[in-house]
């Protein structure tokens, strides 16, 4: 019914991103208005969707570009959770950028690209078929190149190549996934059960190697262990690029992309009977111990940091292989909080690098005598990270072990336990200097002076603090009907009608 | 349409012999002015067949069978249009591109209108007798000076023209719709050798693999309008004139030997692509790019049953002819501001250039067949007839050569964001060669969006 919705969540990204590449590079008031101006459209429509889906409204908008090919969007619950995520952290990520970028070069082609991977990423989140989903997650891979390589030196340009080789592969096994199996249904349009369960039964080992194509596909951007190269790489890039795309938009689309594919194109159902879900499982079980080894050994923070996405985005995988709705739950609603913790983690890491110089977990010491309020919401968002109670971690963990009892899954129980305690191997020691050790005479780089409350720039203090405030509000307030806990709950019910969740 | 249709050659020959009697500068305006109209016709001719499918007019005072019989299709009038528009849009950056003591600019707007006249008639001709046309391409070669490239035209049009011969000697006409009943029955051996001979010069001339060689130097060494023109429109009126061939005349004959082709297409994504990746210089990059695009062309022969490989088809002849016009435009800016011509050499220019980069980098993800370009749906629709076809084959090259594509246009963006170590010269260029650039390479892209309105204009097909 309602046509426009959709399409201006896009646009509320997208003209603001076209205008801004047209400005000059000392526009600067133009370009942040813009950006804001943008941001808070967005955050709007993303509200009245929010409501309208809530009161049972559909809202789908299709364009024939091909016979038989439709580029058709559709605001689902599933698909908003995802929105109302990226829409938020985007409205933060864009204030952070403008502090973290005062004054640095090529910013029109930052903000410019910044929004269409916005755009991209609402689109991936409202795509009503696969082909639509692709062609939202290949514009994503082609607008974070530049802003990966947005330095511009050697080494930039290195990690955003190993990017972008390991992102184009990757869409391509997707596409011919996406192709084959268009080519047995005549279509990919998204569907709650699932749309090959009606195949015959001879159809059955193709389905099974498309299962793979389209799984392998996602499970790059995802990445889900051995396809998890490029994101270790991909941390030459500006903070606020490492902090959205990569601890939020770009793994998630991946981490989606994965949902979708089990929910609305095979079916849960259907994927367990064809035994696909339980390799998925081990792989993602996998992904997150392997993940959580190698984050332990990194001295780079960014590093460390970008493992642990590895690691804990894997979670969502897990949650969803575990056939069941309470492991979907699980994972869904760790879509939401892991965004929010990650995010937070990687705003700090862009503090002490931007403020103090401090680019390495050993440089770190004293660090929080020197910035307490960046270093309070670094402590409350590592310790989401390794499932503290009253955060939003705790729950998800909690989720995600009675998914894993549910789906009678014991190794699973001790994958998840095995990574809280790596997780606390690897974040403890960084609280452990943050707060015991003595800071050095003198920081690395210090570049912004303390003054008053205010340690650094306001700009990039503010939003840390807000998206650890949000952690813990997701944790404390998890019965809330607005919750994200809550909305995952909705989503399970309708993936699983048969099956009331507890 | 009969007015439309012999002004299409009518008006670009006029234009050609104003502008060799006025001079290059009114030659430009007169150029301009008559691509104007020549577009407006072109769209009108193209409207007029979307309502009734074709046009056939006789021209030229004979009649069918012996005379020069014009008809224009779905097919003929989307190269027409695509003819028309790239035609403009490079005389636009033609006239901002040579400087004002620029000797090559002297025999530029006649050649170019002769050239422009040439392929017009080629897609109104509805017969063999395009054998005098099809040496359109043969005005080109003076303005690009290589040798290689007259030798391998000539080569192509002698083979055609032979065949041409023995088919007339055979059957006493050269008219598609009165070969093609002939043609069904028992063959002689002349005729099989008049269409093999006949397919063989057009491969050459649309530079297939193994024939390709002489394309890359002549197109990556001619001035910047020039190897846009060639690589853009010219190479696809061989092309063209072969499908015409394969479907209007030796269908049944041909249909076994589908495969040929299809390999040698599949050989020239893959080698051209990485001939384009380990290119030195940017122009030859573009230009071996040009002939692993074509290879995808040649890959529907196996495929022409279903109804897809036809779309899929002119998708990628437009989508190609506009990327690679733009391509050529972009790198023609690039060559000229950074004063060299190495893609090593491209380090900052995205700093200097954003619009020409992104012009370039538009026009990549057309040819790297990524969405939402024109690109893009061609290679979906090429994937999908093969899938239909159970041509496994034809799906794994297209794939891979959609990531051979992206290795060599990234090559190339990449040097463009790095920093580069020391500030080096540029060059100022005229705006317009930018706007062009970027112009073309949008409308490859936006094509993706508008691609239901060219593809009606093949339904239900190509007759024959």
């Amino acid at each position: 019914m309602s046509e426009w919705l959709p399409l201006a969540v896009l646009a509320s990204s997208l003209l603001p991103g076209i205008a801004i590449f047209l400005l000059h590079e000392d526009s600067v008031r133009v370009r942040s208005s813009l950006n804001v101006f943008g941001a808070c459209t967005k955050l709007l429509l993303v509200g009245i969707l929010l409501a309208g889906v809530r009161a049972g409204q559909d809202y789908e908008v299709r364009y024939a570009v091909l016979p038989g090919v439709d580029l058709a969007l559709k605001a689902d619950a599933l698909g908003l959770l995802f929105i109302t995520l990226s829409a938020v952290l985007w409205l933060f990520t864009t204030l952070y950028a403008i502090g973290y970028l005062e004054n640095a070069p090529h910013r029109s082609r930052f903000f410019g690209f910044f929004s269409l991977c916005v755009t991209a990423t609402m689109g991936i989140a409202m795509a009503a078929n696969l082909f639509t989903f692709f062609v939202f997650y290949e514009l994503l891979t082609l607008s974070t190149f530049p802003l990966v390589v947005h330095r511009g030196t050697a080494k930039a340009v290195r990690g955003g190549t190993i990017y972008l080789a390991y992102t184009l592969v990757g869409g391509t096994v997707l596409l011919a996934g996406i192709m084959w199996l268009h080519n047995l249904l005549g279509h990919t349009e998204f569907a709650r059960g699932g749309i090959t369960a009606g195949l015959s039964a001879d159809h059955v080992p193709q389905l099974k190697i498309i299962f793979v194509l389209l799984i392998a596909g996602v499970g790059v951007k995802a990445a889900i262990v051995p396809l998890h190269g490029w994101l270790p790489q991909a941390m030459v890039a500006p903070a606020p690029v490492s902090a959205l795309l990569h601890a939020v938009a770009v793994v998630k689309a991946g981490a989606f992309g994965v949902v979708r594919v089990v929910y609305e194109v095979f079916g849960a159902e259907f994927s367990e009977s064809l035994g696909l879900l339980t390799p998925l499982a081990i792989a993602a079980a996998l992904t997150i111990l392997w993940g959580s080894l190698r984050a332990l050994g990194q001295n780079d923070l960014k590093k460390r940091l970008a493992y642990s996405t590895v690691s804990q985005v894997s979670y969502i995988t897990l949650g969803v292989a575990l056939f069941g709705p309470v492991g979907t739950i699980g994972g869904l609603v760790h879509l939401v909080h892991q965004g929010l913790m990650k995010v937070t983690l990687f705003f700090c890491a862009g503090n002490f690098a931007e403020t103090l110089g401090v680019h390495k977990v050993s440089e770190l010491d004293g660090g929080g005598r020197r910035m307490p309020l960046t270093a309070v919401a670094f402590t409350i968002a590592a310790l989401g990270m390794m499932g503290a109670p009253l955060t939003a971690g705790a729950v998800s963990k909690e989720w995600l072990i009675a998914g894993a009892i549910e789906a009678d899954l014991q190794w699973a129980v001790w994958v998840l336990w095995a990574s809280s305690l790596l997780n606390a191997a690897y974040f403890l020691p960084i609280l452990w200097r943050l707060w015991a050790r003595r800071a050095p005479n003198a920081w690395p780089d210090e570049r912004i002076a303390a003054r008053h409350w205010q340690e650094t720039h306001w700009l990039l203090l503010l939003p840390p603090l807000a998206t650890a405030l949000a952690t813990l509000g997701a944790g404390l307030f998890a019965d809330h009907p607005l919750s994200p806990l809550s909305w995952a709950q909705l989503i399970a019910g309708q993936e699983y009608p048969g099956r009331a969740s507890p | 349409m009969p007015e439309s249709v012999a002004g299409l050659v009518l008006i670009p020959l006029t234009w050609a012999g104003l502008a060799f009697a006025l001079g290059p500068g009114r030659g430009g305006r007169a150029a301009l002015a008559g691509l104007v109209v020549q577009g407006g016709l072109a769209l009108q001719l193209a409207m007029a067949v979307n309502d009734r499918r074709s046009a056939h007019v006789a021209a030229g005072g004979w009649d069918a069978p012996l005379g020069i019989e014009l008809a224009v299709d779905g097919l003929s009038a989307t190269m027409l249009l695509l003819t028309q528009l790239i035609g403009l849009s490079l005389v636009i950056y033609a006239r901002a591109y040579f400087g004002a003591a620029d000797p090559e600019r002297r025999y530029f707007w006649p050649l170019v209108g002769l050239l422009i006249a040439g392929l017009n008639a080629l897609f109104i001709t509805a017969g063999l007798a395009a054998v005098g046309l099809v040496g359109a391409g043969g005005e080109a070669q003076r303005v690009g000076a290589a040798l290689r490239y007259l030798f391998a035209t000539l080569l192509g049009s002698a083979f055609y023209l032979l065949g041409v011969a023995l088919m007339y000697g055979a059957y006493g006409t050269v008219s598609f719709s009165s070969l093609a009943p002939l043609l069904t029955a028992e063959m002689s051996v002349a005729v099989l050798m008049a269409g093999g001979l006949m397919l063989a010069g057009l491969m050459i001339k649309s530079a297939l693999l193994p024939f390709h060689g002489w394309l890359p130097p002549a197109h990556g060494s001619a001035s910047t309008p020039v190897s846009a023109l060639l690589s853009a429109l010219v190479v696809k009126a061989a092309f063209y004139l072969i499908l015409r061939l394969w479907l209007d005349l030796f269908a049944a004959q041909a249909a076994p030997l589908a495969w040929l082709p299809a390999l040698l297409g599949a050989c020239a994504v893959l080698w051209g692509s990485w001939r384009a990746i380990t290119a030195v210089r940017l122009k030859m990059l573009v230009a071996y790019s040009t002939v692993a695009q074509l290879g995808y062309l040649f890959l529907v022969f196996p495929l022409l049953a279903g109804a897809a490989a036809m779309q899929a088809v002119v998708m990628q002849i437009v989508a190609h002819g506009l990327a690679k016009a733009a391509m050529f435009a972009a790198a023609g800016v690039l060559v000229s501001a950074s004063r060299q011509d190495r893609v090593a050499g491209l380090q900052g220019m995205a700093h200097h250039l954003p619009l020409t980069i992104a012009a370039f980098a538009l026009a990549g993800v057309t040819l790297m067949g990524l969405p939402p370009s024109a690109g893009f749906l061609a290679k979906w629709l090429l994937i999908q007839s093969a899938f239909a076809a159970g041509q496994w084959g034809i799906v794994a090259v297209v794939l891979a050569g959609g990531l051979l594509a992206a290795v060599y246009v990234f090559r190339v963006l990449r040097q463009a964001l790095m920093e580069a170590p020391t500030a080096r010269p540029i060059s100022p260029v005229p705006r317009t060669l930018e706007w062009v650039a970027f112009a073309l390479a949008g409308a490859s892209v936006l094509l993706g969006f508008r691609a239901g309105d060219l593809l009606g204009l093949l339904t239900p097909g190509v007759p024959g």
